[in-house]
């Protein structure tokens, strides 16, 4: 079950298979389909592919299911990027006169990276994560599905573990999908909170009044605080990150809790008083008064690579890639369970692979099928149950749940455009 | 040529139609003839007015007061202010020049995208500030004038929501909620506000009181702006064509950043031993920096890549020179030679024209560097002077021996965001003059700089040194108005120029 068992040398055997009996056409192609509503929609979105001994290659485009499956199963991808929707098929992009060819839609996206919290976390850095500092990306859900949905009244928000050190989101909603560059960057500014690179110490000022968006992913925060940054991260424990700590609150409380600190070693008593300064200091003081709670975003508060999300044309990794250094695969996640989402327990290419050997046990749940079916048909069918057999199944249930919501969201749409409303 | 006539002919007072008021959402193009001199000071007033709407707008608050009064000033000084003049018949005449004036631009911004931004970012603020200084019942006449028409929020929700609308705003109190009307809009028309968190949003519309209802007419202009600009761009072979416009309307749209330190006078000057002390002596801090960043990790990412590469190449280190610098320092670092050969030479040879679009990148500019693209987590680049902070940057500047009293000058200028003249002082200081003759805009104008002190400080202030003249060349190039040789402005005021048929489909 563990990732060992996964060897990148062994990727080049491993794809075919996978692209051949697991990988989700059907479920992959009627999401970016969007229920065929607006034309061309499939037809002209560019995928990206990463082959053998990291060659790139860009502005792929498929007219159909079939043919992105039958070049799928030819090139055998190790990664696949998927940009956006385009004035024209992306693979005559040369043909097409320059400047015409430009990038119409896409849905709005965010990429988290578990690399950019490397100034706040102690216990792993760069490409490596852990249970502990996993909770910082459960964090960042928590904190942009909620704003994503009450504050921009999106709906399908499709969250995707990257495959390796960080999660996704992919906002679905036609209205996202049609949003300005403009509007995407102001999207992404209204949602970060962490400002300033390597030179800037202090990352979070917040100012009063509160806005509200900021007090209700103050208080998704609060959630995980203590358990995540004081048990875990210790960071009122040891000397170094304790100093690291006050240098973010202003010098007068700085000096006070210094000498406070040297009888009292608990971190949760400490962070007590430091709760307690700003408490006071709210009453008295105009400006920095909410150290507290910049302490508190500063170490828990998503980071967002604001570049990703504000281009139209900028590619993502698509969801259901494989990651080639670690195997596993790109999975949706479902919110619902996000406390108990493990991503050492994600399956990898080799586990689902080799699931897929085992002798079958007692199938369940398929009927016999009456219907003449023609091949093409036949070959999904085979795909279905081959992935009902293996740990992706649950994936690809919920990635089902998910296109379903959606699906209810194009009827009318669809209705309307027949003249049928 | 015809269309504008014909139109003509229908409207019984186009005076009136179009300039019915002071403001302008620039619906329609002018429909008259107009002389090639006219066109050009036109044109070259209005470039004038928006470079100073940029540069007040780095030196200042926006809409502060000193801001408004300098704005106000100058604009008067160009004839393009918006407040009423004494005489009725002036005020044709500069609301016309305002109008024209601004097709013109639009003509010569249109061209690419980078063009297009800064146009459309110096018009809006341009528009915000006139706007706020019209009367409350000024502004109520524009917006019925031009349609505007917003969504008001029912008392009942507005008592719902009070405590929100209240958060959402620093200068909302209780009372003005009960006074003020609201308004719901969608988020995608107020992206200022959303942006800037400066308004109550929910399930993606945003609750805006009437004081801040600029906010949504900016963002209106803003859309027709660049919708008429794209639209403008499809015309642009016909502009192309006509031999008299094109040289005029290159001149303008290359004003913008002043010297662009892109074509490479020096190349092959530098040798790559030479860097490091080069940064220690000449470089801005920005590029210091960056140096030293790449030093230490081995690695920059993608914006300090552009910001130091660039600058590099304007310097003048060849194409070679630079896969060369590269390549050796991050494969130091985690990045084998296979891997930078794939992943960043590209890159590399982008910079150089000699990829992809086979753009000519240029060096940044001051402003740009403090403006776009904003360094996170991970990142060295930006301007030490606008995005260190303060008490990083103070550290720095004692560690690079700066006098105490020379700090604390520098980090006054930096409290008041004159962040380019904290730069110029830092060089004066470091280079041990009193008074620089230059205005500094440019990291690679720095580094000339730079170089002209220390290699011999007499020729500082002469023109007679060759590479000051080829400064002013380019200064004189940078100022429009003196563009033109006189012989053929003579000739201009024989033709005139109809703007109409380029904006025929807008
Ligand atoms: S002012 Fe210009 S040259 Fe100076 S550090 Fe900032 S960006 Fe660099
Ligand atoms: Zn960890």
């Amino acid at each position: 079950m563990s990732s060992s068992d996964y060897d990148p040398a062994c990727l080049p055997d491993l794809l075919p298979l996978y692209y051949r009996r697991l990988f989700p056409f059907f479920q992959y192609y009627r999401w970016l389909n969007y229920g065929g509503v607006q034309k061309n929609y499939f037809q002209n979105r560019e995928f990206s592919f990463t082959l053998k001994d990291d060659i790139y290659v860009r502005y792929q485009s498929f007219s159909t299911q079939n043919e992105l499956e039958k070049e799928m199963q030819k090139m055998n991808p190790y990664k696949i990027d998927i940009g956006a929707i385009y004035s024209h098929r992306p693979n005559q992009h040369n043909t097409v006169k320059s400047g015409t060819f430009q990038a119409l839609e896409k849905e709005l996206v965010f990429d988290i990276d578990m690399t950019d919290y490397d100034d706040v976390r102690s216990c792993c850095s760069a490409a490596d994560i852990c249970s502990k500092c996993w909770t910082l990306m459960t964090i960042a859900i928590r904190v942009l599905d909620r704003a994503l949905r009450d504050d921009f009244g999106f709906q399908h928000l499709l969250w995707v573990y990257s495959g390796r050190r960080g999660v996704h989101c992919w906002v679905c909603d036609e209205a996202a999908r049609k949003l300005s560059v403009a509007a995407r960057s102001a999207v992404a500014e209204y949602l970060s909170l962490v400002k300033g690179g390597e030179e800037t110490v202090k990352k979070v000022v917040l100012t009063e009044p509160i806005h509200p968006f900021i007090s209700a992913s103050l208080s998704e925060v609060e959630r995980y605080f203590k358990q995540y940054a004081l048990k875990g991260q210790d960071i009122l424990g040891r000397k170094e990150s304790v100093n690291k700590v006050l240098a973010l609150v202003p010098e007068d409380v700085r000096n006070e809790l210094q000498i406070d600190f040297k009888n009292e070693k608990n971190p949760e008593k400490r962070w007590d008083l430091i709760s307690g300064y700003a408490e006071t200091k709210q009453h008295t003081a105009k400006k920095n008064q909410h150290f507290e709670k910049e302490i508190m975003l500063q170490y828990c508060y998503p980071r967002l690579d604001i570049n990703v999300s504000k281009g139209v044309n900028h590619l993502l990794k698509s969801p259901f890639s494989v990651h080639p250094k670690t195997g596993r695969i790109s999975v949706p996640m479902d919110v619902k369970e996000l406390d108990t989402f493990d991503p050492f327990a994600v399956p990898t290419i080799s586990l689902i692979c080799e699931e897929l050997d085992q002798p079958r046990t007692g199938e369940v749940g398929e009927k016999s099928e009456d219907i003449k079916e023609n091949e093409k048909d036949a070959a999904e069918k085979r795909r279905m149950r081959d992935y009902k057999r293996t740990s992706l199944a649950k994936y690809v249930k919920y990635f089902d749940q998910f296109l379903d919501q959606m699906a209810s969201s194009w009827k009318g749409e669809l209705l309307r455009k027949s003249g049928m409303l | 040529m015809q269309f504008s006539r014909r139109r003509k002919n229908h409207v019984a007072n186009p005076q009136m139609e179009l300039y019915g008021h002071a403001l302008q959402f620039y619906g329609k193009p002018p429909l008259e003839n107009i002389s090639l001199t006219e066109f050009e000071t036109f044109a070259v007033d209005r470039l004038k007015l928006l470079k100073i709407v940029e540069s007040l707008g780095v030196s200042h608050v926006k809409l502060s007061e000193p801001y408004k009064h300098k704005l106000e000033y100058e604009s008067k000084v160009l004839n393009l202010s918006h407040r009423l003049s004494t005489v009725r018949a002036d005020e044709y005449e500069k609301r016309r020049k305002d109008h024209i004036s601004h097709f013109i631009l639009r003509l010569a911004y249109c061209q690419t995208e980078d063009l297009r931004r800064w146009f459309i970012q110096q018009e809006v603020d341009l528009f915000r500030y006139r706007f706020n200084d019209l009367y409350p019942e000024e502004k109520l006449e524009f917006l019925h004038i031009n349609n505007l028409q917003y969504d008001r929020i029912s008392a009942e929700e507005k008592e719902n929501l009070k405590s929100e609308l209240v958060n959402s705003s620093a200068v909302i109190s209780g009372v003005v909620v009960e006074d003020q009307d609201f308004y719901k809009v969608p988020f995608q028309d107020a992206l200022d506000l959303v942006r800037t968190r400066k308004v109550y949003l929910k399930a993606g519309y945003v609750y805006i009181p009437h004081q801040d209802i600029v906010a949504i007419v900016l963002n209106d202009f803003r859309t027709r702006l660049s919708k008429a600009l794209a639209l403008t761009a499809r015309s642009l072979p016909a502009v192309h064509s006509d031999e008299r416009l094109q040289p005029l309307l290159n001149h303008l749209s290359h004003a913008y950043v002043g010297q662009d330190y892109s074509n490479q006078k020096n190349v092959g000057k530098i040798s790559l031993e030479h860097i490091d002390s080069l940064s220690g002596k000449s470089f801005p801090l920005c590029m210091r920096q960056l140096h030293q960043a790449l030093r230490e990790n081995h690695h920059l990412r993608h914006g300090g890549r552009m910001q130091y590469g660039l600058f590099l190449k304007g310097i003048g280190l060849s194409l070679e020179q630079a896969l060369q610098f590269w390549r050796s320092e991050f494969i130091r670092g985690k990045v084998d030679a296979d891997k930078f050969d794939k992943a960043y030479a590209y890159g590399i040879r982008h910079m150089f024209g000699k990829e992809g679009k086979r753009a000519d990148y240029t060096p940044y500019s001051c402003m740009k560097v403090i403006l776009s693209n904003p360094p996170s987590q991970g990142d060295h680049h930006g301007c030490p002077f606008r995005h260190s902070d303060p008490e990083l940057l103070k550290q720095k500047l004692q560690f690079y021996k700066v006098s105490p009293s020379g700090v604390s000058q520098i980090m006054e200028l930096v409290k008041g965001m004159h962040y380019q003249l904290a730069c110029q002082k830092y060089f004066e200081l470091t280079h041990n003059i009193d008074d620089t003759s230059f205005s500094l805009n440019h990291p690679n104008q720095y580094f000339v700089e730079s170089q002209k002190v220390l290699s011999g400080g007499k020729d500082i202030k002469r023109e007679k040194d060759p590479q000051s003249s080829q400064e002013t060349a380019a200064a004189r190039r940078s100022t429009p108005a003196q563009t033109t040789e006189p012989g053929t402005s003579q000739e201009l005021t024989e033709t005139t120029a109809d703007l109409t048929p380029f904006f025929n489909d807008a």
